[in-house]
């Protein structure tokens, strides 16, 4: 019979007895997401971020744009009807940090790639309310006059690659002509294609002799979604085989 | 601070001095950012278009203000003067060592805050500051573990009174979710930008697990700390049921650690983590009120002080809203009402009505009972302004979670109607529109909350002075002036 009287007389006993009794459900809840197959659903074409992609998808962690949009739409039929399929696991698979938001002051944007042109995003970040009229989003006009500042982009992948996401040593050697390439349209893409299929190519700020954070952050939104092909996606055969293991 | 009594007290008084002023500082801070938020978003023209006062960098300095800065400087002040008094022992480690923690402490607020106005942030709710100022704040929390359970261990009393429970708990358990949650690799020993080891769906409940427990722990049980130790003293009547914090304690700690997967209700989480998030978050109920329970009862024999004493008002209300949010987070992580609740401003009113109702309320009561204390005068300045801060931050509380409601289930109500066509009946924008109205009231509310803050900071500066208010009693004659 433990007695509490052990606990309030005894400063490392109570502490002991803190961390036991926190540390459970911790372990139970986490542990096993990593160690159960059937956590990430196997499917084709998730991909890791190009390193323009990136850039923009590191802005839009810098600006909070996660404070007021989600990244992660419920199965639920107006949600799949306004924004698409449900989110899979394995979209953000590829994600340090996750972005799936808690909170919709503006519409999720799990799949808002290939929804609106280029210029629409760029007339839209530099003011919503000028095609937006309800729109209580701010501006971020500042991002079209600021070039690009990502000297150290094949640095960024390797850290990635050391938390887990499959970049090759061919994505690292080419990253930063990757990076200039994708918003360039002279460049020849073909092998940025084949690196990161599916990536959205051209100019994409409406000025094609920069390469601006605008650039960067419409090449992510333009991804955003797009990496599954969802016209021949089954649930029912995306499990892993049993033993398949960890995720990490 | 010349007086005599200063220079005798048996205990370090003036670290707990500093960390009240930082809490009144800070608090403000929080509040009047919060102001400019709900101002935003009542009229997006104030984000003024430049980038460092735009919402998205903005909101963490409001949220980490509250919750780090002025809740944290509160549960330094409070938890250390409680704990030498209960312990009759100075504090472990010397003044220096104090000394370090109060100003490692500030430091560590304004490399967070001063970050995410430039935009170096992980990202992550609640847990924004990068790298560097994670592993600092990692340092000056173990100097503030080392001290709070050395004081502990020296202590002249057989036993460890209830409130250091609940004080020990938090420091402890924030420490291991503050370490699991920031593993991040940097990119360069020299940058700020660093990468979480976790992705996807582990990172989702990592962070989870970290934010409803900083909400468990940073915001309940440290809180529950001043709770135990103001209420009876302000009430100047013993805890209510010793067995009922034993069995309280143990199981609101247990209990909290499980709920953070309601956070993530028909998210990419498996099934599983979900449903045991939501069943332990409704079990968490119990354990809740059963807090609330022994803190109200304490009153027991003394409710009358409630039309007299406008500090213990104060606390008592504090419980009260505890109870409220207690039990309306329960109900919002049912998955149903969770379907609707998810992703509106519901949620962000059922925020505020444990930050500003629980939280700072209680906050308030120590403040003002510390102040006279700490400073050796006899009373607060003016009781009568005290009165006129609880009935500004009340009717500012009620008009925040009002209108949060409405607008949240309202708007949750649009995203899922459908009309007899058997399409989608409002476009996303046209939902954005309907909140206009109530995010008008709310920076109402915020003004008032501020307002009221702004009159317990002037009320509890001119204490410090030692001035005295010369105002009719509480409860005189309704003739008397305020």
């Amino acid at each position: 019979m433990i007695r509490h009287e052990h606990f309030e007389t005894n400063s490392i006993v109570l502490l002991i007895g803190i961390i036991l009794t926190v540390a459970i459900g911790g372990l139970v809840e986490i542990v096993p997401l990593f160690t159960i197959g059937e956590t990430i659903e196997k499917v084709d074409g998730v991909r890791p971020y190009s390193p323009l992609e990136l850039a923009g998808r590191n802005i839009y962690i810098r600006e909070g744009c996660y404070l007021c949009h989600s990244q992660q739409i419920r199965p639920f039929r107006d949600e799949v009807e306004r924004y698409g399929h449900y989110s899979l696991a394995a979209e953000s698979m590829y994600d340090h940090p996750f972005q799936w938001g808690s909170k919709r002051t503006g519409p999720d944007l799990a799949r808002v790639g290939g929804k609106y042109s280029n210029d629409w995003h760029v007339a839209h970040l530099m003011d919503p309310r000028s095609v937006v009229p309800e729109s209580i989003m701010p501006s971020y006009a500042f991002m079209a006059s600021r070039d690009l500042n990502f000297p150290d982009v094949a640095d960024h992948l390797k850290t990635l690659r050391i938390v887990g996401v499959p970049y090759t040593q061919d994505d690292i050697d080419n990253a930063m002509a990757d990076l200039k390439a994708q918003a360039d349209p002279d460049a020849d893409t073909t092998a940025l294609l084949k690196r990161y299929p599916k990536a959205a190519t051209g100019d994409f700020d409406g000025d094609p002799k920069r390469l601006t954070e605008m650039d960067a952050l419409v090449a992510y939104l333009q991804v955003l979604g797009r990496m599954v092909d969802f016209t021949t996606y089954r649930p029912e055969y995306a499990n892993p085989e049993p033993a398949n293991g960890g995720t990490q | 601070m010349s007086d005599a009594a200063v220079a005798i007290s048996p205990y370090n008084e003036r670290v707990i001095r500093q960390f009240t002023i930082a809490c009144l500082f800070w608090g403000v801070v929080a509040f009047l950012v919060g102001v400019v938020l709900a101002l935003q978003l009542a009229f997006p023209i104030f984000n003024l278009g430049l980038e460092w006062t735009s919402f998205g960098r903005l909101r963490p300095v409001h949220t980490s203000a509250a919750i780090f800065a002025f809740g944290g400087n509160a549960l330094f002040a409070t938890s250390l003067y409680v704990v030498q008094r209960t312990c009759r022992a100075r504090l472990f480690g010397g003044d220096g060592l104090a000394e370090f923690l109060f100003w490692g402490y500030q430091l560590f607020i304004v490399l967070a805050a001063s970050g995410y106005v430039l935009g170096i942030t992980e990202g992550r709710e609640y847990a924004e500051p990068e790298w560097y100022t994670d592993l600092w704040l990692t340092v000056v929390w173990v100097v503030y573990l080392l001290i709070f359970l050395g004081t502990l261990i020296k202590r002249k009393e057989p036993h460890i009174y209830v409130a250091n429970w609940f004080y020990l708990a938090f420091i402890v358990t924030v420490a291991i979710l503050h370490i699991g949650n920031n593993i991040s690799i940097p990119v360069s020993l020299l940058g700020t930008k660093s990468y979480s080891l976790f992705s996807g769906v582990q990172d989702a409940m990592l962070q989870w697990w970290y934010g409803h427990n900083a909400v468990g722990f940073f915001l309940t049980a440290g809180f529950l700390g001043i709770m135990y130790y103001f209420v009876p003293k302000q009430a100047n009547r013993p805890v209510y049921s010793y067995r009922l914090s034993v069995v309280h304690f143990w199981s609101l700690i247990f209990l909290y650690i499980w709920a953070g997967p309601h956070h993530l209700h028909y998210t990419a989480l498996p099934d599983w983590t979900q449903t045991l998030g939501m069943t332990f978050s409704v079990m968490l109920w119990m354990p809740s009120w059963g807090g609330m329970i022994n803190g109200l009862m304490t009153l027991s024999g003394a409710w009358d002080k409630l039309r007299t004493d406008p500090v213990l008002r104060f606390l008592v209300t504090s419980v009260g809203f505890y109870g409220m949010s207690t039990f309306e987070g329960p109900v919002m992580s049912i998955r149903a009402v969770n379907s609707l609740s998810h992703y509106t401003d519901w949620t962000i009113g059922h925020v505020h009505s444990g930050a500003l109702g629980w939280v700072a309320f209680v906050s308030f009561g120590a403040m003002y009972y510390l102040v006279p204390k700490l400073w050796h005068r006899e009373r607060v300045y003016s009781i009568r302004m005290i009165e006129w801060h609880f009935w500004l931050a009340t009717i500012g509380i009620v008009l925040y979670i009002v209108p949060m409601w409405i607008s949240g289930i309202m708007q949750g109500l649009m995203w899922r109607a459908y009309d007899e066509l058997g399409f989608l009946q409002f476009s996303f924008a046209e939902t954005v529109a309907a909140m206009h109205p109530y995010y008008v009231v709310r920076l109402g509310a915020g003004v008032l909350f501020l307002t009221g803050a702004l009159i317990m900071v002037y009320n509890l500066w001119r204490t410090a002075r030692g001035d005295i208010r010369t105002e009719a009693k509480l409860g005189a004659a309704a003739t008397a002036t305020a």
